[in-house]
């Protein structure tokens, strides 16, 4: 038997960013298979048209600043915003909604800070918000999941992105609406009376959730991010639930369970406040950021008025994230937290 | 301190040291009321003739007031200035009235106008001062007329909307609207649009001045090696 004298430091060798990226992005393929199954192929031609113009773009600004566009494009940083940005659109969005989110998320949420790194906030969520404060019609209308609306074919899907009113989607409220919209039904009453709700949640969504949960579980065991941030948020989020479902009745904010199966929850969870540029550094800066996300995220789902609250509840938590981090910072090693420090 | 040249007035007005994009003065009217063309025609008509009169009284008592007391006497004036506009345009353009609302009084805490009152009418005659004051007003009021075209053009799809405000029943047609089924961005219109055009509008001049530095200092003649200083220290009696 050999025996491998090996002397620290245990050197290995870490993930670079493009790796990273190219992670984040395989992670969420089951969640886009899923929503391409139950909402048809709007969101994959969103994806691929959103991919192209926002590397385009990236490729300009990065021009325009002076930067190697060839190497800084190789790091898919753009291509996983995108991505991100382009999940949370209502598929079948024309092609100019597309456009200005992709803009907005590159231009005004990246490269205007400095570029990779350097953004203050989610440029995703940026890009999303500018969109749904500016266009709040065509950001609300949600294509009816398979099993309660006609799923368009590629070639509608298609001619819908750039042909403006040419493919006449059927949509439907989405659930978080219509609990929302509540007037006077008991929880159990509104659920078998609406075709929108399932088991759990809403029909389609609990299962898009379900696989952006597992796409982020890969992720964390692969070590792209800590358990913190998601796992502080759910609770947090659950927490909230649990107190106002009011045993169901007619006021109530729906269980725990359908708010972590609604809407952008997981996706939320898993690929958005854990972006580690935006958000806070230390693991005890992540539990506060996450769980303050998901407070914000039922409080606003609950009482605002709006289709979800991720995105209004993760910029938010970015403007708070470097206080967070002021607060939270760790103790070197060897050293005595002391209260002189603080001051 | 001489009293600069009219075209140094006008240089500095205009660009170099423009209110809105350089000195960032007045920013509160600036972002709130420039969401419209005609919004901002009148809210720029209005500083203008703050900042002129404004400078021509702060100009005529230089003088008289002492250092002590001018804030509270150039305050004072500018108020007075501010008093007689505001019934001006409720007299005569009464719904632009409603629509600036606490905006027209406001004109009295605008920076630009007490900065200038102090900065340069207190120092210099009457009538560089009077220059100055439509200079800077001048200054002030292009940029937010481009920066209320730009937010009416994004956010409506049209420009030069309710023009009859300011200038009669004539001025209604003036309304052109480029595409009907323009999908409205509304952010322009909402006041993080104003943050967003007034970012892009001062990156843009500084764009341009940093492109005409680079191209000075290209067209400069070369410095030759072997060529001598020339000795600066000394006097020529």
């Amino acid at each position: 038997m050999s025996f491998l004298r090996i002397t620290s430091p245990h050197g290995h060798s870490p993930l670079n960013t493009a790796q990273v990226m190219q992670a984040v992005l395989l992670a969420t393929l089951p969640g886009i298979a899923v929503l391409t199954w139950f909402f048809g192929p709007g969101t994959l031609i969103n994806i691929v048209f959103g991919g192209a113009l926002a590397l385009a773009l990236e490729a300009i600004a990065l021009r325009l600043r002076d930067r190697n566009p060839q190497r800084y494009l190789q790091d898919y940083s753009v291509l996983v915003t995108s991505t991100l940005l382009c999940i949370a659109l209502p598929p079948y969005a024309p092609w100019w909604l597309v456009a200005t989110g992709i803009l907005s998320s590159v231009i005004l949420g990246k490269h205007v800070f400095g570029g990779l790194g350097y953004n203050p906030f989610n440029p995703a969520m940026v890009g999303y918000v500018v969109l749904l404060i500016s266009f709040p019609l065509q950001m609300s209308s949600w294509q009816a999941p398979r099993g309660l609306g006609e799923i368009p074919g590629v070639t509608e899907s298609l001619t819908a992105l750039f042909v403006p009113a040419s493919y006449d989607g059927v949509t439907m409220a989405t659930p978080l609406d219509l609990l929302r919209q509540n007037k006077g039904l008991l929880l159990d009453d509104l659920f078998s009376s609406t075709p929108q709700f399932s088991q759990w949640a809403g029909v389609g969504w609990e299962w898009v959730n379900i696989a952006f949960l597992a796409g982020g579980a890969w992720l964390i065991y692969r070590g792209i991010f800590t358990w913190h941030a998601p796992l502080a948020m759910l609770l947090a989020l659950g927490l909230c639930a649990a107190i106002g479902f009011d045993s169901g009745s007619s006021e109530s904010g729906g269980s725990p369970l359908f708010h972590w199966l609604s809407g952008a929850t997981m996706f939320g969870a898993f690929f958005i406040i854990t972006d580690p540029v935006s958000g806070a550094t230390s693991n005890r800066g992540r539990l506060i950021f996450g769980a303050l996300v998901g407070v914000l995220l039922y409080l606003i789902r609950v009482a605002g008025n709006y289709p979800d609250a991720l995105a209004f509840a993760v910029l938010i938590l970015n403007f708070a994230a470097p206080f967070i981090d002021q607060y939270t910072q760790p103790v070197t090693y060897g050293h005595k937290p002391s209260r002189e420090d603080d001051e | 301190m001489t009293t600069p040249t009219y075209a140094t007035l006008t240089h500095n007005g205009l660009w170099k040291n423009n209110p809105a994009l350089v000195q960032l003065l007045g920013l509160c009217p600036l972002l709130a009321v420039s969401a419209s063309v005609v919004n901002s025609l009148g809210l720029a008509a209005a500083t203008l003739f703050v900042l002129i009169s404004s400078n021509l009284c702060v100009s005529v008592v230089r003088n008289v007031v002492s250092d002590t007391i001018r804030l509270p006497v150039f305050v004072m004036i500018i108020a007075a200035s501010v008093t007689a506009i505001e019934l001006l345009m409720q007299a005569y353009t009464y719904e632009l009235y409603q629509i600036l609302g606490i905006f027209l009084p406001l004109i009295t805490t605008n920076c630009i106008i007490l900065g200038r009152a102090d900065a340069f009418a207190a120092k210099n005659p009457v009538l560089p001062s009077i220059y100055d004051g439509f200079i800077m007003g001048v200054g002030f009021g292009a940029v937010l007329v481009v920066l209320g075209a730009i937010r009416e053009l994004l956010g409506t799809g049209g420009l030069f909307a309710n023009m009859q405000l300011l200038f009669g029943e004539t001025a209604r047609h003036w309304h052109v609207v480029f595409s009907a089924d323009y999908p409205a961005l509304l952010l322009a219109i909402l006041p993080p649009g104003a943050f967003i055009v007034t970012g892009f509008l001062i990156a843009g001049k500084n764009a341009w001045d940093n492109a005409a530095t680079r191209r000075a200092e290209a067209n400069r003649a070369p410095i030759v090696a072997g060529t001598k200083r020339v000795r600066v220290t000394g006097k020529i009696s």
